[in-house]
């Protein structure tokens, strides 16, 4: 027990001001392995409530999709409601459409993801200095993390990409006069739109995170390294990116979590149109619009089965982050 | 797309001196002027990102004929058009849904989380981490990949449409976030105050609560501000289980917009109308955002 503190530290990231090597978060320690039986129990009362919560609420729905994907159900055939085999399963191998959803996932997930953690890395570096408005500027940055997204893919579909009074072809003509091209974004260039309203969001998620690990440097051995007269393009490729690391792997999880299961965007701005329908909205459709729940629940399980294999790979990088502090 | 285009624009618009200077950006050791540009850069980025924000409010408190204008102007007459039309929908349930959902599951995620972190750090349970990482990876499992059976169970005992059912899934939905960011917390209560209150011979609840509940408050305060904006923010789940009672303030959002006439200026005070209550919880705990959004691990 009395090494608790130290033991149950899973060496999270830097903190500021924290030097790692002065080993102030200590090495993954086994817990305490023998203990008698009452006290293990009642270690393990805590825990329960929230972890039973979580298996219930999370495991059981999906078990139920399982057992549906391998049924013939459509809630507007209820008759013909039975076992199905794998047909659920081959009908969305080879449906084009499902095909198609897998695609745009990927396309959505890491243009999304890539972009703003690139826009995020160059907004973090312009923010990581002392300037006169720095706490503003850092404010704004966030603003658009904090719209809700559905009002974010409004705003972003009618106020800004509208081909008449959006702001961009307002712009546009402002620029260029009444003879402006007035493209329609949305309907041209569907999927960029879609990437563009989601980087916005995106990107301050991701400047967040890695300011704060910039902030987080060690700032006395960069202070050294420039006295001895490293560059700042030195500096940079062998001191910031390698501390920034893990902030980076990390936002990259977390950024990846959440945009692959983005829905609010493609139903608002595309509602699944001109080949845009990720596999959350694709699956939403075939369920809630078509309700073939047989092969709706047949993506559902594909979409986790994908997702578990990338799922364990992020896992494995995440424990690596968190593990390597403890170092 | 847009962003990358307009930096820039951006930087000709400052003319020949930005691009000189930014030619030696890492050769040069701190030149003022160089300062300066990186000064206005960031100024330059910060009003590019927030301008969308802006042109939303803007254009919410314009007449719908001002809203439309084409070639846009910066300021126009003041109307509340936009809000009348949309407070006259009827968003009262909808956002008073949104905001019981929100608080009551954030408030249930604590209560559980809470515990489930003391007991995978200060008293760990034996393969503590393995918990962990499981908790983290429910938050991998697509939430559309398991709505169907809930769909199903909540028509066959009555509970579609009902805010609680939301409440329960939001619940489990960021239960992996705060027990994730509490034992981040919770490992770094000293534990010699740990040991004061098992000699006083407090039991579990009274140690949780007088003892380490007030260490790690801003740890709480984060986890609760961003299970918060989460549950706010979904749409998915209330899409599908609500319908008229219980929908909240994303749902009613989806359907506020008929594209019949002008209707930019009440589109975006809906938009704003909804979107306060994050906006405004997020700029007053900027630091807590952060640590929240890294699940505790940046503090």
């Amino acid at each position: 027990m009395s090494s608790s503190t130290s033991t149950s530290r899973v060496g999270r990231l830097g903190k500021p001001g924290t030097n790692p090597e002065q080993g102030r978060s200590g090495a993954v320690a086994p817990p305490p392995s023998r203990q008698p039986r009452s006290s293990s129990w009642q270690r393990r009362i805590p825990l329960l409530p929230a972890l039973i919560f979580v298996i219930v609420m999370t495991q059981l729905p999906f078990l139920g999709t399982i057992v549906i994907s391998f049924m013939n159900w459509n809630a507007y055939y209820p008759d013909e409601r039975g076992f199905a085999g794998f047909s659920n399963f081959a009908r969305v191998f080879t449906d084009v459409n499902a095909r198609s959803a897998v695609f745009v996932t990927i396309v959505i997930t890491v243009a999304t993801v890539l972009v703003s953690l690139l826009l995020g890395l160059a907004i973090a570096l312009l923010l990581d200095r002392k300037f006169r408005g720095q706490g503003i500027v850092r404010t704004m940055m966030i603003a658009p993390f904090l719209v809700v997204p559905v009002a974010a893919a409004l705003l972003w579909k009618h106020a800004l990409y509208n081909p008449e009074y959006g702001l961009f072809n307002g712009l546009l003509t402002l620029v260029l006069g009444e003879d402006a091209p007035q493209p329609d974004w949305v309907g041209t260039m569907p999927l960029p739109a879609l990437v563009a309203a989601l980087v916005w969001q995106w990107t301050p998620f991701m400047m967040l995170i890695l300011l704060a690990g910039l902030q987080s440097r060690p700032l006395d051995v960069v202070e050294a390294a420039r006295i001895d007269g490293a560059s700042e393009f030195r500096i940079f490729t062998s001191m910031t990116l390698p501390h920034l690391r893990q902030y980076i792997e990390l936002s990259t999880l977390l950024g990846t979590i959440y945009v692959v299961q983005n829905f609010d965007h493609v139903f608002t701005i595309t509602a699944g149109a001109t080949g845009t329908a990720n596999l959350p909205y694709f699956i939403y459709q075939t369920f809630y619009t078509a309700q073939d729940y047989g092969r709706a629940s047949a993506a559902g399980v594909v979409t986790v089965v994908g997702t578990l294999v990338i799922a364990m790979f992020a896992l494995r990088t995440a424990f690596a982050i968190f593990k390597e502090e403890g170092r | 797309m847009s962003t990358t285009t307009s930096t820039q624009g951006g930087s000709t618009t400052r003319g020949t001196t930005t691009t000189e200077v930014a030619g030696r950006r890492f050769v040069q050791a701190r030149p003022p002027r160089r300062g300066m540009v990186l000064t206005v850069l960031a100024w330059f980025v910060g009003i590019l990102f927030f301008f969308p924000v802006l042109w939303m409010v803007l254009v919410s408190f314009r007449a719908e004929t001002d809203a439309a204008s084409n070639p846009p102007v910066l300021l126009a007459p003041i109307s509340l058009e936009g809000y009348r039309t949309f407070f006259a929908a009827g968003p009262w349930p909808p956002l008073l849904n949104s905001m019981t959902a929100s608080v009551v599951s954030t408030i249930l995620v604590i209560a559980l989380a809470f515990p489930a972190a003391y007991a995978l750090s200060i008293r760990p349970v034996k393969k503590w981490t393995d918990v962990l990482f499981f908790f983290l990876s429910t938050k991998m499992l697509p939430i559309v990949a398991g709505i169907l059976p809930i769909y199903l169970f909540a028509q066959a005992t009555n509970l579609l449409d009902n805010i609680w059912l939301l409440i329960i899934l939001y619940t489990s939905m960021n239960m992996p976030i705060a027990v994730w960011m509490l034992q981040s917390f919770l490992a770094e209560v000293p534990v010699e105050m740990l040991e004061a209150a098992q000699v006083d011979g407090a039991g579990l609840l009274t140690t949780l609560r007088q003892v380490v509940a007030p260490v790690v408050m801003p740890g709480i305060a984060s986890a609760a501000l961003i299970c918060f904006i989460f549950s706010w923010n979904e749409l998915l789940l209330a899409r599908v289980l609500t319908s008229t009672v219980a929908s909240t303030a994303p749902v009613f959002l989806t359907g506020f917009v008929t594209s019949q006439g002008l209707f930019l200026a009440k589109v975006c005070a809906a938009s704003f109308v909804v979107s306060l209550p994050v906006l405004a919880a997020g700029f007053a705990a900027q630091d807590k955002l952060v640590q929240g959004l890294s699940m505790g691990a940046v503090k």
